[in-house]
């Protein structure tokens, strides 16, 4: 005699799967790119706060026997010395006139007291402090200020850790969200089942093994669902990487190809939450029914 | 000799300020027991099956089905409970999207049993009532008849200690009505108890077999 292949308990394929699938696989989406511009903020503080721990910004204050770009100059060579500087170059009037003219036209150019600049450029490894550069400029009888950005520096941190908390809080309301259209799905398809889970139940089923059924059912739905929303998003990455140039869609939010490693978990995520809020709906569901056969 | 089935002033309400569709009924049947169980369209037959196999809670008064009272049971035990009975259902109950085979190999495949192991007693049990030609059909493709006859084999493939069937020859011809009788009686020669719901006093008649008696939700009738 042939051996004998039993068929699915729970049919394969219903048409409101379909609407379940959408719901899932869209919001697998969100919470992925979520995911992904977390990680791209945290990318983008990281390299401004970087690029700005680098950089320092010398005033200086020319004394009364000296002219600005004299005392500037001075400036400069003192600060190049200081370990921890690489660079330190003097912002000449005339550079600060040619960047200003645009906005502030011919006539007031000259009249205009500028303040006397020289930009430094540390080693981002050992990056000088900003007390060594004080001292060093106090030492050679200079009058200046140095701004290391550090303000900014705090300013912006705290501006990409918001942007990341925002981007992880949205990843997780939408996996809540897909976790309770799930459970919404799952009391709907065990109330449209009733008959043969009840069926099951007299037949000698335990309530395990009808909510392994819906469990296993939800689960596998969940799994290829969040597949296709990670693909989306992975798509979208895609597009903003290689439609927004070299640095990604913008400086502001620097999409990179290891960004795709957030969208493995994605599947696994949905189908662990998946079968976790289906296995907790069927069980509640189905001691209200044993509560009911058996209490009266 | 122990009981199978033990009702004691036992009464059902379907609803609260509805009425009782059973009321103080007492009865035993001994383990290994074959009865009919009689009465007109309303007294409370499948009402009274339903009891046994833990489909509804008695109002009042107790119901003990294998030493264990139904309304005190645990999910585990009332799922062990139910493995060692059968049921014939008034509706059937078959699983539309299930064959006539998976629909018959339900009980065993519930139970954790192997394909392996049971394919070849469904189908000897399919044959036997006839529905050897329609293991692969679905149930809505199925003849009233055949419909209770592939009840019939579900209820009866697991070697239940306790076989309740609620009509089982109802939509059936004579012929065959005698068959799933001598189906039954061989199963509780082998030591089932048997409990058959039915409206046919000609079965009765020519069964010989005892059987208690509904009117109203009264039990009239009890076996001695
Ligand atoms: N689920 C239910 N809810 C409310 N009332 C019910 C329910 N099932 C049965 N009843 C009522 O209980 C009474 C007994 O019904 P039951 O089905 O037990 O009778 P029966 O003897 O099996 O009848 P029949 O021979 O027609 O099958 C009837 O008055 C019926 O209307
Ligand atoms: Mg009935």
């Amino acid at each position: 005699m042939r051996s004998y292949r039993p068929g699915p308990l729970l049919p394969t394929r219903e048409g409101r799967d379909v609407a379940l699938f959408a719901v899932v696989a869209i919001l697998c989406f969100l919470a992925t790119f979520g995911a992904m511009a977390a990680a791209a903020a945290q990318r983008a503080a990281d390299g401004w706060s970087r690029a700005m721990a680098a950089e320092a910004t010398v005033q200086v204050n020319p004394r009364p026997d000296e002219s600005g770009d004299q005392a500037a100059a001075r400036a400069a060579e003192i600060l190049a010395a200081v370990p921890g500087v690489i660079e330190a170059e003097a912002l000449e009037r005339a550079e600060a006139e040619r960047l200003l003219r645009p906005w502030l036209g011919e006539a007031i150019l000259p009249d205009l007291p500028l303040p006397h600049l020289v930009v430094v450029r540390l080693d981002p490894d050992q990056p000088a402090q900003a007390a060594a550069l004080s001292r060093a400029l106090a030492e050679a009888g200079l009058d200046a200020r140095v701004d290391d950005h550090s303000v900014w520096r705090s300013d912006v941190g705290h501006a990409a850790q918001t942007a990341t908390f925002a981007a992880i809080g949205l990843a997780g309301l939408a996996a809540l969200a897909a976790g309770c259209a799930v459970i919404f799905a799952c009391g709907a398809a065990l109330q449209a089942r009733h008959e043969m889970v009840q069926v099951l139940s007299l037949t000698g089923a335990t309530h395990a093994y009808i909510a392994n059924l819906f469990q296993a059912r939800f689960a596998w739905l969940a799994a290829v669902a969040g597949a296709a929303g990670a693909l989306g998003a992975i798509g979208l990455l895609a597009a903003v990487i290689l439609g927004g140039g070299d640095q990604g869609l913008t400086p502001a939010l620097p999409f990179d190809w290891s960004d795709i490693v957030m969208a493995a978990p994605t599947p696994v995520l949905a189908a662990g939450l998946a079968a976790l809020a289906a296995r907790l709906t069927v069980r509640r569901l189905l001691h209200v029914a044993y509560r009911t056969e058996t209490r009266g | 000799m122990s009981s199978a089935v033990r009702f004691e002033t036992v009464g059902l309400r379907y609803d609260a300020y509805g009425p009782e569709v059973l009321r103080d009924v007492d009865f035993t049947l001994p383990a290994g027991s074959f009865h009919f169980l009689t009465g007109a369209s309303g007294a409370g037959k499948s009402s009274l099956l339903k009891l046994i196999y833990l489909g509804a809670a008695p109002s009042r008064g107790q119901v003990t089905v294998f030493g264990q009272e139904t309304t005190r049971i645990s999910p585990a035990d009332r799922t062990s409970l139910r493995r060692r009975m059968g049921v014939v259902f008034h509706d059937f109950q078959l699983i539309d999207h299930l064959t006539a085979f998976d629909n018959a190999a339900l009980p065993l495949r519930v139970a954790g049993q192997k394909p392996k192991a049971y394919s070849e007693d469904v189908q000897e049990l399919l044959n036997w009532v006839g529905l050897g030609a329609r293991i692969e059909s679905y149930p809505p493709a199925l003849s009233a008849g055949e419909k209770q006859r592939l009840a019939i084999a579900r209820a009866v493939v697991g070697r239940p200690w306790l076989i309740l069937a609620d009509e089982p020859t109802g939509a059936v011809d004579d012929d065959m009505a005698v068959r799933i009788l001598r189906l039954f009686v061989e199963l509780n020669r082998l030591g089932a108890t048997v409990l058959i719901a039915t409206h046919d006093h000609e079965l009765v008649g020519r069964s010989g077999m005892p059987s208690l008696h509904l009117d109203r939700g009264r039990l009239t009738q009890v076996p001695a």
